[in-house]
């Protein structure tokens, strides 16, 4: 059965990451995992006219990248997964559009990344296709313009306030490798009534203790079955709440919960505060970080949940809660 | 979608504040206060410039002045500056004049990359436009109590 549970999908053939790339802004160049990633950006224009572009620019980098890594062509991937935060997805079709392959755009917000990945997994599992393409990008700057103020503007960021990573990662999906996607969780619409969209954590922390949980249950694992469990990018506040939220319900992870956004920036790097965001943070991390870890056999199995909050500027100006979503995917080493 | 009812709602708030870190509400206060101090200080000694070296009467001095401290703070705006020093300074770099100039010149060059009318022109007064709104209503009301006490 490939559904197992409520919301988990199971890939007996285990399709396979094939081979990752990640392209990293400057301050995520330069912050703890700055030397796992392929390009490591200098400026965060990037040589575009605007950060729109920048970040469109940032997309086409990361499948160049990626086809290069894979000594692929467009014509030898089928179908392609993408998603970013930009109103109508345009980072992906956009910066993506010289790339002649079928393509679905996608929003689940910085859940994004997991989004793809499963999506991706399961066509290859489904047999509709060979080789897919599962990337995200963000930028702060377009992030700041979509969902907060003009970059430039003075107004003074609460300590719960988390970066936009600027950045993109990729990965090919499809059948030889050695980490492969074994099984996903496709998470629930969470809303415990967050406002304040400075704090995405607190909105994101019980979506992601709904996913966590749901796979754990659906599966019948253990914590320790796993040799970490990360969320994309809650914070360190959220990743505080996550906690609690699970050690209300006897889940005590220990030092195998990570977040994302708390690895990708040194807490005493410039303007970073709580920690990193968007949907680029999740992706970096995993494919630039965590795939290397697995490769290495350091870890043999990891759930990796990422976790998006659902709300618009109209939505924030109209005084809503804040929804979020988290999907996981579980990454295994393979040596067969 | 799994709304919580109300009596999750009030634990999960105890949960999340107890997870947050507060504003440093004391720290922000003394650095408003100097910070705004200084500015005003600084718009004080341009003034006493214009009337002391320029000749103007100390109220011919204001708009000069004004149109200096406007200048500095779009050109620490538009150097990437004026952001920085807000984060720092907090509510002290919200004082009238280079505030309301950095809503401006930010919003400005935000949006230049929509062209020069939709872009700059729609929304240069996207941030400073509610301050004029509410600035000209309050100012009709108040005018009209000061019109009813002297005529009535």
């Amino acid at each position: 059965m490939p559904k197992i549970g409520q919301q988990t999908w199971l890939f007996p053939s285990e399709p396979r990451i094939e081979q990752v790339a990640t392209v990293a802004g400057k301050l995520e160049g330069e912050g703890p995992l700055g030397a796992c990633f392929d390009v490591r950006k200098t400026d965060d224009w990037c040589g575009a006219d605007t950060w729109e572009h920048a970040e469109q620019g940032l997309f086409r980098e990361v499948v160049q990248v990626l086809f290069q890594k894979a000594g692929v062509r467009a014509q030898d991937v089928d179908l392609c997964f993408g998603a970013d935060l930009n109103a109508q997805v345009t980072s992906f079709h956009f910066g993506t559009r010289e790339f002649d392959i079928p393509k679905i755009g996608l929003y689940s917000a910085c859940a994004s990344s997991t989004a793809a990945v499963a999506l991706a997994a399961a066509s290859v599992e489904g047999g509709f296709a060979q080789r897919v393409l599962a990337g995200t990008s963000s930028h702060t700057s377009t992030a700041e313009r979509q969902f907060r103020f003009p970059t430039e503007y003075g107004a003074q960021k609460p300590p719960t306030a988390q970066r936009t990573v600027t950045g993109a990662g990729a990965a090919l999906i499809g059948k030889r490798g050695r980490v492969a996607v074994t099984s996903a969780t496709i998470g629930r619409i969470v809303d415990y009534g967050v406002t304040n969209a400075w704090e995405y954590g607190a909105a994101m922390a019980p979506a992601a203790a709904s996913t966590i949980l749901s796979h754990l249950r659906d599966t019948g694992r253990k914590v320790y079955d796993f040799d970490a469990i990360a969320t994309g990018d809650l914070g360190r506040v959220g990743h505080a709440i996550l906690r609690d939220l699970l050690a209300q319900r006897g889940v005590e992870p220990g030092d195998r919960l990570l977040d994302c956004g708390m690895l990708i920036y040194a807490p005493d790097q410039p303007e970073v505060f709580a920690g990193g965001s968007g949907a680029a943070c999740s992706s970096l991390v995993m494919f630039g970080h965590f795939i290397k870890k697995l490769e290495s056999g350091e870890w043999n199995r990891i759930l990796v949940a990422a976790t998006g909050a659902l709300l618009s500027m109209v939505s924030s100006q109209q005084q809503d809660t804040i929804p979020a979503v988290s999907h996981a995917v579980v990454l295994e080493r393979k040596d067969g | 979608m799994a709304v919580q009812s109300k009596g999750r709602h009030v634990s999960y708030q105890q949960i999340v504040e107890r997870h947050t870190p507060p504003r440093p509400i004391v720290r922000n206060t003394i650095r408003a206060f100097v910070v705004g101090g200084g500015v005003c200080v600084l718009g004080q000694a341009v003034q006493t410039l214009f009337v002391r070296f320029a000749g103007f009467s100390p109220q011919e001095a204001s708009n000069p002045t004004v149109a200096v401290m406007i200048l500095l703070s779009v050109i620490a705006t538009a150097f990437g500056v004026y952001d920085k020093f807000a984060q720092w300074a907090g509510a002290g770099s919200a004082v009238p004049v280079t505030g309301f100039a950095n809503t401006m010149a930010s919003a400005a060059i935000e949006h230049r990359s929509e062209g020069w009318v939709p872009g700059v022109g729609g929304n240069m007064f996207k941030l400073a436009g509610p301050v004029i709104v509410y600035g000209v209503v309050a100012a009709f009301f108040v005018s009209l109590v000061r019109y009813a006490v002297m005529h009535l």
